[in-house]
């Protein structure tokens, strides 16, 4: 045998990605013999019931048959703004959905986003700047890999993060500098506990080059204010951190106090020198928002402040792998520049977004209060994003029963839920936590209609559970 | 029993001692390793060495900032990948200002021969694929009455099956992280029907194009540069840059361009002895059938002494069949390398091979909707796992991709309704490339000081061209490779791009370039007239 598995690539080895890792390849395993699973470990909502926006399926598929647009009768089944907005696509591109692109995304379609960008921003914004990118995963992979040389370069990380950043720090060869977020300050951000790690990291002899953001978070949720923006670039620039913030949940926010706002607009409300010295790097998706389109894997990321001749090797890079799919690029160009009013597609397109973003507004309080009124579970609202992450408090016993199981306390949770339940979590332990605090992740995704007996079913076990180890002599918590 | 033992302990120390290193920030010694492994005459060794004196001036407030030119990983500026390297952005502005400045130019538009991208010059798409993508894209149009009279009824029914293949007929969700698993049994029934032996739907992971797997498997493969992969010589940069990025060392086998660019395994032997005597642990051997950019279909033989040998030293086989489809001879046909191997009566415990298929080549071009898989056998299952673990942190690739790779791998069969349509769209296409192959072959061999193997498959010519002295001397003068000078000379003189022989690597003092067979037909008179004209005009300034 040639490949040995004593033999191969230890980053590889040492890398987890939790999100598809053990509690889902045992919740396939138990569907594949019959159980009724509820997948919520990842989020995914079309997987979930959610019906993607019906204009831009339209457009997508005039640009996938274009001889439709030569027939006479495609009128009567397509509406004209579709029509019309898929020969634009079309125009831009260079020989249709089946050819390369230029290796950073269509031209035209960059200029799209540019457009977005400023108008939410009210700062112009280069398309010469903007990457467009195989879903937002892949363009983080690309900055990473420029960022980091060796295990020698840190990269601060929220606690809890999701373990896209972890596994490709990992796949790199880098070290993960963790900064803790505080739960009991709803996920907040402490600019001291960032100082902290960065001292400690340093002192281990790493250089802190980057930091990462992920706003609103994942998997806890939270909304970052103005102010507390502010201070982390105010902290990156005085660190000589690159700030690399991921901004895929944008559309997703559920309370009114914290808006969602770009760190590029709040590094630009800064003015000098920070706005033209802070380097940082944004991305965003299609597979998130209310669009919710993650198959189609697109994505992109703006950089600000990154030497030119940095860009062109970013761009070499992205060349190897020849252009992103231009399908998705379309996507993208359709996500931020959407039907406007008067627009014949208008009103239906509005009616379906208003219609998932308010269902999800009413997902996160129900999945958050129903986890409240559990037996020791307490869960911070999720202010945005996609995700549940209530903390569990496991019983002496239960962890007891868990090290006896051989596992991790919340996989051991998660698993027994899973077989009592069939809803498919993934553990906190995938996403990092404060020592001996233990959280399960699900999304807010299941249909509306089905969330009450999902919820009472998590109830039913989770008392049940609790009840069961529960030897009254103190549980974990933080 | 003594020396395994101590042959293992040496593995154990190697590896931790390679664990351990202290990392060298220093740009110096970045240099000196970019020195040993760099190409020689490289398009871009002079930007790229001028980078360290120029950065001072140009970057001066730079190398404060944590991302910088001094301080991103020098694997990303080690790597290079001449298919959209400097002569392509050099086109690119010369097509800019055509728009404007028309009269300027002794051509009227640029001819981008560099890249094999059919559906940008012209190529039609498969008729029946985009009618499956179009409904599974906006599954509404299949409830509604009047498409049945926009589109095939075949077409419609492959649509049904596949959405009932997908989990609540989402497309648009993340899917399973090797692929939808009804498409990856589509995907193992056209392996099998094509080479009579089963395949296992579990052992294909599907990608975004062919490139990520790749990337996968030498991410699997290299720890260090002391892991070596052989690679053919021409060959095509996807590998020199994947390696360069993760770090390894390539380890080049040279084809034989006198004998059609045959395969010796006399040469792969002495490379890998050549290799193991720097301490270069060889790990895998690259062979691309048909090959790019030197277009050979490997003879059965040939392929059986490459799996003998594979399996003799350890090696994973990678074999990159992408362009399985194109065939241009009679006297050739493809054959995978599986179903070589498996003719051996070699099964999953004798050799490692991974064998990479993309939607982007063959009739259906379908390069932009990126889609591919690979097939992995001859692995153990805690390999497989990582390769799984690895796939699914990108969660998955794109759907509509997949959709075409099993439609790709399970076409319209005789009977279906667009069965006739199908057949003839795809020997359209594949004649008019065996033809529009012959006429620039045949041209370009009238050239003088030209050689052109023909191309027996896939979608380049790979021409070699005898620069006169005086032209090599032109070019050292300009600070550029030799076939860098001939092919800006060409772009400038023609609008037509190619890509210098250099970005493929050749035998050291032998100068090439490669020409894509994509463009129209209606193109290929004029295209053949001015490099003709060109070629001539070049040679009569700089004959010797």
């Amino acid at each position: 045998m040639a490949l040995e598995y004593d033999l191969l690539n230890e980053n590889v080895k040492k890398c987890q990605y939790a999100v598809r890792g053990e509690l889902y390849l045992r919740a396939s395993e138990l569907q594949k013999e019959g159980k009724k699973i509820i997948f919520t470990n990842v989020g995914n909502p079309h997987a979930l019931g959610q019906k993607p926006l019906t204009f831009p399926r339209q457009v997508v598929a005039l640009c996938q048959a274009p001889f439709l647009l030569d027939d006479p009768n495609v009128g009567m089944i397509f509406p004209a703004d579709a029509i019309a907005r898929a020969k634009h696509y079309l125009s831009l591109t260079s020989g249709g959905l089946g050819a390369y692109s230029d290796s950073r995304g269509l031209p035209g379609v960059r200029k799209e986003v540019a457009e977005f960008i400023q108008r939410r921003d009210g700062y112009p914004s280069d398309p010469e700047l903007i990457f467009l990118t195989d879903g937002a995963s892949k363009g983080v992979m690309q900055i990473l890999n420029c960022v980091i040389r060796g295990e020698g370069d840190g990269i601060l990380v929220p606690v809890p993060q999701y373990p896209l950043y972890s596994a490709t720090i990992s796949l790199l060869g880098g070290s993960l500098v963790p900064y803790y977020l505080d739960e009991s300050e709803n996920w907040g951000l402490d600019v001291n506990n960032l100082r902290q790690s960065v001292a400690q990291a340093r002192s281990q002899g790493i250089s802190v080059r980057a930091m990462v953001i992920i706003n609103p978070g994942n998997p806890t949720g939270q909304c970052l204010s103005e102010a507390n923006l502010k201070e982390i670039l105010r902290f990156c620039y005085n660190e000589k951190l690159v700030l690399l913030g991921d901004e895929v949940y944008q559309q997703n926010i559920y309370q009114d106090e914290r808006p969602f706002i770009s760190s590029k607009k709040v590094l630009m409300d800064m003015g000098s020198p920070f706005s033209k010295e802070v380097q940082l790097v944004s991305f965003h998706t299609v597979s998130k928002g209310y669009w919710g389109e993650c198959g189609q894997r697109g994505g992109y990321f703006e950089m600000t402040n990154i030497p030119p001749r940095v860009v062109e090797e970013i761009y070499k890079v992205a060349s190897i792998a020849l252009s992103p799919n231009v399908s998705a690029q379309i996507f993208m160009g359709l996500m931020v520049s959407p039907p406007k009013p008067g627009d014949i597609s208008y009103d239906q397109f509005a009616r379906e977004s208003k219609g998932i973003l308010e269902s999800l507004r009413r997902r996160a309080k129900i999945m958050t209060d129903g986890f409240n009124s559990c037996k020791n579970v307490v869960c911070n609202f999720t202010e945005g994003a996609m995700y549940s992450f209530p903390q569990i408090r496991l019983p002496p016993g239960a962890l007891q029963a868990a090290k006896q199981a051989g596992k991790v306390p919340d996989v051991f949770y998660c698993l027994k839920l899973l077989e009592a339940t069939g809803i498919s979590t993934v553990p906190g332990s995938g996403f990092g936590q404060k020592e001996g605090v233990f959280h399960l992740r699900t999304t807010i995704l299941p249909a509306e209609e089905e969330m009450p007996e999902i919820m009472d079913s998590f109830k039913k076990f989770n008392d049940e559970f609790m009840t069961q180890y529960d030897n009254g002599f103190g549980y974990s918590r933080m | 029993m003594r020396r395994f033992v101590i042959g293992q302990a040496k593995n154990i120390v190697d590896q931790t001692r390679r664990r351990l290193q202290p990392h060298h920030h220093h740009h110096h010694n970045n240099l000196r390793l970019l020195s040993l492994l760099r190409t020689p005459a490289s398009d871009s060794t002079p930007r790229l060495f001028s980078s360290s004196s120029d950065m001072s001036a140009s970057d001066s407030t730079s190398s404060s900032l944590p991302v910088s030119l001094d301080s991103i990983n020098p694997k990303v500026l080690k790597c290079e990948y001449a298919v959209r390297g400097e002569i392509v952005s050099i086109a690119q502005r010369l097509q800019d200002d055509l728009k404007t400045n028309k009269d300027a130019y002794p051509f009227d538009e640029i001819i981008y021969c560099n890249i094999g991208n059919p559906q940008s010059l012209g190529q039609q798409p498969i008729t029946f694929f985009r009618e499956v993508l179009a409904l599974c894209s906006h599954t509404a149009l299949l409830d509604e009455s009047a498409t049945h009279g926009l589109f095939s009824s075949d077409s419609i029914d492959r649509a049904w099956k596949i959405l009932d293949q997908i989990p609540g007929k989402a497309t648009g969700a993340y899917s399973h992280s090797q692929g939808i698993k009804g498409l990856r049994d589509a995907i193992a029934a056209g392996i099998e029907a094509r080479d009579g032996f089963p395949a296992d739907p579990n052992d294909i992971f599907m990608t975004d194009g062919a490139s990520p797997g790749v990337h996968m498997m030498m991410q699997l493969l290299i720890s260090s540069e002391k892991d070596g992969i052989l690679c053919p010589i021409p060959q095509y940069p996807l590998y020199s840059a994947s390696i360069a990025l993760h770090g390894g060392s390539l380890v080049p086998y040279y084809l034989d361009e006198a004998s059609g660019w045959g395969l010796e395994i006399s040469e792969l032997k002495k490379q890998l002895e050549d290799a193991k005597s720097k301490g270069i642990t060889v790990r895998a051997l690259a062979v691309i059938n048909p090959g790019n950019p030197t277009g050979q279909v490997l003879s059965e033989e040939n392929q059986r002494d490459v799996v003998d040998f594979c399996k003799k030293e350890g090696l994973v086989l990678l074999a990159d069949e992408v362009y399985q489809e194109n065939v241009y001879v009679p006297d050739k046909k493809f054959h995978s390398f599986k179903k070589v191997a498996r003719s051996m009566g070699y099964g999953e415990k004798d050799i490692s091979l991974v064998s990479f298929q993309s939607i982007s080549k063959g009739y259906y071009g379908e390069c932009g909707k990126r889609g591919g898989y690979m097939e992995v056998t001859g692995f153990t299952s805690d390999v497989r796992e990582q390769i799984y673990k690895v796939a699914s942190v990108n969660l998955c690739s794109n759907i509509s991709g997949q959709i075409l790779a099993s439609l790709v791998m399970s076409p319209p069969k005789p009977g279906d309704d667009s069965y006739d349509s199908y057949i003839a769209e795809k020997e359209g296409i594949l004649s008019s490339l065996a033809s529009r192959a012959k006429t620039l072959e045949e041209a370009l061999n009238k050239l003088e000081g030209v050689t052109c193997n023909r191309a027996e498959g896939a979608m380049y010519l790979f021409p070699c061209i005898n620069l006169p002295q005086k032209a090599i001397a032109a070019a050292e003068a300009a600070k550029t490779a030799p076939d860098a000078f001939y092919c800006k000379r060409l772009l400038n003189a023609t609008g037509i791009v190619v890509v210098p022989g250099s970005g493929f690597r050749q035998v050291p003092g032998t100068w090439h370039f490669r020409c894509t067979i994509l463009p129209q037909e209606d193109k290929i008179p004029a295209i053949v007239n001015r490099l003709t004209e060109f070629h001539k005009s070049f040679m009569d300034e700089f004959r010797d």
